[in-house]
Parts: structure tokens; sequence; C-alpha cells
């Protein structure tokens, strides 16, 4: 039953963490500055790591670390190690929670082929061994600016999008919030996670993503957006029926913004993918023919291999197909918790506005990622009575409702995260819509008068 | 094990930004915390193809104006401001809220003031404009990148804004 797995706590998990925490805690303060406990914290590693693989690598790079070198080989074996504990910690959740779901998991093919990160990277790669050395408090405005250079190279080159949209992401927090060393507290593992992150994709050799091409109906199970200062994306779970088959695939939108546009307005952004915008808006299904599938169970999405299909109700598709689904297994050097985001169906739950109780476990609501660009509130997920969901650990488990069949003034309402692909439905915020919208023209037509001169 | 009482420290999604606020852009179509300065472009009200760059530096409250083309601008005398730095200013605080603007000036106006000036005590400095300006050509150039459908991972870290309900 899914309450065991939410009440688990799978072995070894608080030590995972536990090693993780001391090492993104010599990260707080730097690794130019470490002191005894710090540098204790990050030999507690070379312990941990002693009969793996990375033995050996781990223990010289902690040593010379510790000693005050930090070259940029160094700085990967950590960031590896981090890969490797909470890569475990992904693995035993996920599996928790599968083996309460009976749900099967294909498993990850041995990569054939790596990716050559190309001399873009180094600027990345210079810009995040003076974060390590500095410490997050250490950072000031001059060092937060200092990765735009960087940013701005792989912003221009299409294929080095994901770390040029991961980097941007994070510089503006450290901009936001420079000077650190006044800032009351200092997200430890967040930006450790990025950090880490940026770095793995900053190195070659890492291994593809392999794909293959995909026809089938694709059956929306619902949106999940996502949103820094300069991106807006829209990412959608869904059931791929193949020939005698159903899979658990999700697909990606994703467009360049700036801060200024947010909430419903920003789809506007997204004006490149009606297909998929409209299959969102109107519940449709969608039919797709030689569609790029990837290992790791992304739709790779493609306007010109889709079309729209018959209207599909994401609560009945999940009803009737999401139990028996096969699902994918994520790429190996990208596990971890907070990646983890599996869709439930949930039902004959006690609702309010910020916990479920399932029935022999509560788990809250991260309501913190109910989307100003959508429809649902906190009031219509107290109101409900049946939830698409996404299962997120991050400390514990707590679900992301992305469709919510609910009562309202005794009425039946239905609402789901991408109701407003294609502009909102209600009219409060199809005006504030309107309003904000113009914010997209007046820069648009700035930038045409400034930028082409 | 469920993610009531996690510390702050210990959240991969902890949040950092306060989504920024809507407002209208045709006055002040850009504004920005960076580099220790507010900083932006005002919208000249009688020519559409001039913009004042304007900037005022945290801690020391040096306040510049000039135009796209360097020339400074006529309303700025020494330390007392134009109406395109006093534009910049309202444009911040809808932006971003008069906490986080005084917070990065470092003024402490008293509670319940939102009018940020009595708290500033400005002083001329000289102009950034190429920076500032070049600073506003990027942003508006994001609007020209090409949208990806590359599956991005990294984005489960960033939550799309809540509404301010």
């Amino acid at each position: 039953m899914l309450a065991d797995a939410l009440r688990a706590h799978p072995a070894g998990l608080d030590e995972a963490f536990g090693l993780v925490d001391g090492l993104d805690d010599a990260l707080v303060h730097g690794l130019a500055r470490l002191d005894d406990d710090r540098a204790a914290a990050l030999d507690a590693l070379v312990a941990a790591f002693s009969a793996t693989p990375l033995a050996e690598r781990v223990t010289e790079a902690i040593g010379k670390i510790i000693s005050g070198t930090v070259t940029d080989e160094h700085l990967a074996v950590l960031a590896g190690c981090r890969v490797a504990l909470l890569g475990a910690a992904h693995d035993a959740l996920l599996t928790g929670l599968d083996t309460a779901r009976g749900r099967t998991r294909e498993p990850f093919p041995v990569a054939a082929a790596s990716i050559d990160a190309g001399h873009l990277s180094a600027g990345s790669r210079s810009w995040l061994r003076e974060l390590a050395i500095a410490g997050w408090r250490g950072v000031d405005h001059e060092l937060a600016a200092g990765g735009s250079p960087a940013v701005q190279a792989l912003l221009a080159e299409p294929s080095r999008r994901r770390l040029a949209v991961l980097l941007d992401g994070f510089a503006a927090e450290l901009r936001a919030a420079a000077p650190v060393a006044t800032l009351p507290r200092v997200p430890v593992r967040r930006w450790a996670d990025l950090w880490a992150r940026a770095l793995i994709l900053a190195q070659d050799g890492r291994p593809a993503d392999p794909a293959d091409p995909v026809d089938g109906r694709f059956l929306i199970l619902g949106a999940d957006l996502h949103e820094h200062p300069t991106v807006f994306r829209c990412q959608v779970h869904g059931l791929l029926e193949t020939a005698g088959r159903v899979r658990l695939v999700r697909t990606s939108v994703a467009a360049a913004k700036v801060d200024t546009i947010s909430g419903a307005a920003a789809w506007r952004m997204l004006s490149a993918f009606p297909i998929l915008l409209a299959g969102l808006a109107e519940h449709r299904s969608l039919d797709v023919a030689g569609m790029a599938l990837t290992a790791g169970g992304d739709l790779i999405w493609d306007e010109t291999r889709a079309a729209a299909g018959e209207p599909a109700d994401p609560f009945a598709s999940a009803r009737v197909l999401l139990a028996g689904a096969v699902a994918a297994s994520t790429a190996p050097l990208d596990r971890h918790p907070a990646v983890l985001a599996e869709p439930v169906l949930l039902e004959g739950y006690t609702a309010t506005t910020d916990a479920f109780d399932l029935g022999g476990v509560t788990v809250g609501l991260d309501v913190d990622r109910l989307p100003a660009a959508g429809p649902l509130t906190p009031e219509l997920v107290a109101a409900s009575t049946a939830c698409i969901g996404l299962l997120r650990f991050d400390g514990g488990w707590a679900v992301q409702p992305i469709a919510l069949q609910a009562t309202v003034r005794k009425k039946p309402v239905v609402v789901h995260t991408g109701d407003w692909a294609l502009g909102p439905t209600e009219a409060k915020a199809a005006k504030a819509e309107a309003a904000a919208g113009t914010a997209v023209d007046v820069l648009r037509e700035r930038a045409g008068r400034l930028l082409r001169k | 094990m469920t993610s009531e009482g996690v510390a702050y420290e210990r959240r991969g999604a902890a949040p950092v930004i306060a989504p920024v606020r809507p407002r209208k852009l045709a006055k002040v179509p850009f504004v920005e915390l960076a580099e220790g300065r507010l900083q932006g472009v005002v919208s000249s009200g009688s020519d559409p193809a001039r913009v004042y760059v304007s900037s005022i530096t945290a801690g020391e409250h040096g306040l510049s104006c000039n135009t796209n083309n360097n020339r400074p601008c006529g309303g700025l005398s020494g330390a007392h401001p134009c109406n395109h730095l006093r534009a910049l200013v309202d444009a911040a605080v809808a932006q971003y809220g008069a906490d986080r603007v005084a917070r990065y000036l470092r003024v402490e106006p008293p509670e319940d003031e939102t009018d940020i000036w009595p708290a500033l005590h400005p002083v001329a400095a000289p102009g950034r404009t190429p920076e500032v300006f070049s600073s506003f050509l990027r942003h508006l150039a994001y609007l020209e990148l090409p949208p990806t459908t590359d599956p991005l991972p990294e984005l489960q870290w960033f939550p799309a804004a809540g509404a301010v309900r």
C-alpha cells in the first residue's frame, strides 16, 4: 500500500543525507576556510567511500582539498560523491514506492555514446571553482555576477541549453542574495545541489541519454510548471499507449523569458507549441508518430510529429491505465530525491489546505508548487475528493496536486494545472493576464527598436 | 516520512527569490538589483527612440542618469533626483516590494513607510550607462531565444511561482 511506502524510512537514508550535509556545510564558508569540524565532515566521506570504486579518487581529492589545493578535478570528485549518495537515496525511496504500488520499471540501458562538454564549459567550471573556494558566505555582488559571461556563451549554443538554464537560475539567486554574508539563512542543500549538478553537466564524457522513435497515443495526466527569472517550462506527465503496452512518460516545452513576465501570461511564451497547449486546455489525447522517447522516459516533443486526438479525461486515463503503466528509470547521473515526481491518483482521503489524510498516513501538500499560471488553489485542494498528484521528496514525502475533482457550493468542479494553457478560463485571472500580457508586447517592441539598430 | 518540519537549510526547493509582482512596463521597461546598484531603463516622455539609464548605488546612494547615448540627464542636479530616478524607484518597489529594495540599498525606512526616498542620503555618482544598457539589451535578448524541448531535469528545483492570492 502507498501509505506503507510513505511511512517507511529506508535503511541508511539518514546516514547518506548526513554525509551530504557534511559536504554541503563545507561549502557555506568555502573550501579555503575549512575549520576542524568541516574538515572532519569531509574526512567522513573518505571512510564512507573506502569500499567503493571511487575510494582512491575520493581519498586523494579530499586530502588535497583539506590541505588547501582545490582543482577542477578535486571538485568533480566532490560532486561525484553527492551523485553517488543522493542517487542511492533516490533509488531507495523510489524502490519503496514501486514495491508498494506494484510498478514495473525498465532498467536504464548501458549508454554507448558520451557527450563532449566542449570548450564552452571551461568558463562555467572556473566560476563554480571560485564559488566553492569562497563559499556561499563569501559571495559578494562581483562573484555573484561572475558567471554571467559563461551563461551568455552557453545560451547562444542550443545544445548547451540545459547547463545554461541551470546556471542562469542559480546565478540569479546568488545575485539576489548578495552579499550573502548578511543573509539571515542560507539555502545550504539547495545551492549545493545546484552547484554540484552544474559541475557534473560541465564535465566532458557524460553518457548520452539514448532515444528511440515511438508511435502511439499520448494521454495527458497533468501539467507541472517550472520557472525562474529567465525560463518558463511546462512539463506534461502522461501515459503513452503504443502497440500492446502503456508507458508512463513526460514531455517538456520551455521558453526563455524575463522576470517581469510571470503568472498566466508566461503561457504566451510557449505559443510555438499549439498542439500540446490545446491538448492541455481542451483535455484531448494527442497522437504522436515517430517522436523520440528517451530511455529516461522523456518524450522529446515535436509539433510536426503530433496531432490533436479525441477528448480524453485525465481522471479516466489515470483510473484505468496509471496503475499498470510501465515506468522508465532516471538516467544514472540525474538520480536525486529532488527529481522524484511520481504521478499518483488519490481518492477517498480527508483533505485540509495543507495535508491529505490517506488513512494510515498523513502526507503534506506541496502548496508552494501550486502555480499562479494555473487554477488550482489551496482552497480547491481542501474541497477536493479526488486528486492527480506528483509525489515528491524534499526531506520527507509531499504531494503536489496537478488535477482536482472538488465540490464547490454543492457543485462538482474539475480543475487541471494546464487548463489555462491557451489563456485563463476565469474572468478575474483573464483580466490580469491581459494586463500582464501587454508586458510581453512592450518588451518585444523595445527589443525590436533597440536590438536591431 | 513526510515533509513537515524540514529546516530551510536542508530543503532542495527552499525558496530564495520572492516572485516579482506584475507591474506596467511602458514607463520603466527594465529594473534590476545587480552589481551593487538599483539600476534600470526609463522611457523618455517625449522621444520614443530615446531611453534614460538611471542607477542608485547600494550603501552610498550615488545617483546617476544619462541617455542611452551617454548624455547627462538635464533633470538630475547632483544629489537631487530627476523624475527618471523617481520612476525607477517606484518601479523597483512595485516589482520587488519596498523591503527588498531597502535591504539592497542598505537603508532601514521606518515601518509601514513605503517611500524609500526619505531614508536615502543621495550623492552624485559617475554613471555606468554602457554596463546598464548592455544589461538591458541582454535582458531583451532572452525574448529572442528559441524555445527548447530538452527535458531540463534541473528545473525540478524551480517550481513556477505561486499566486499571491
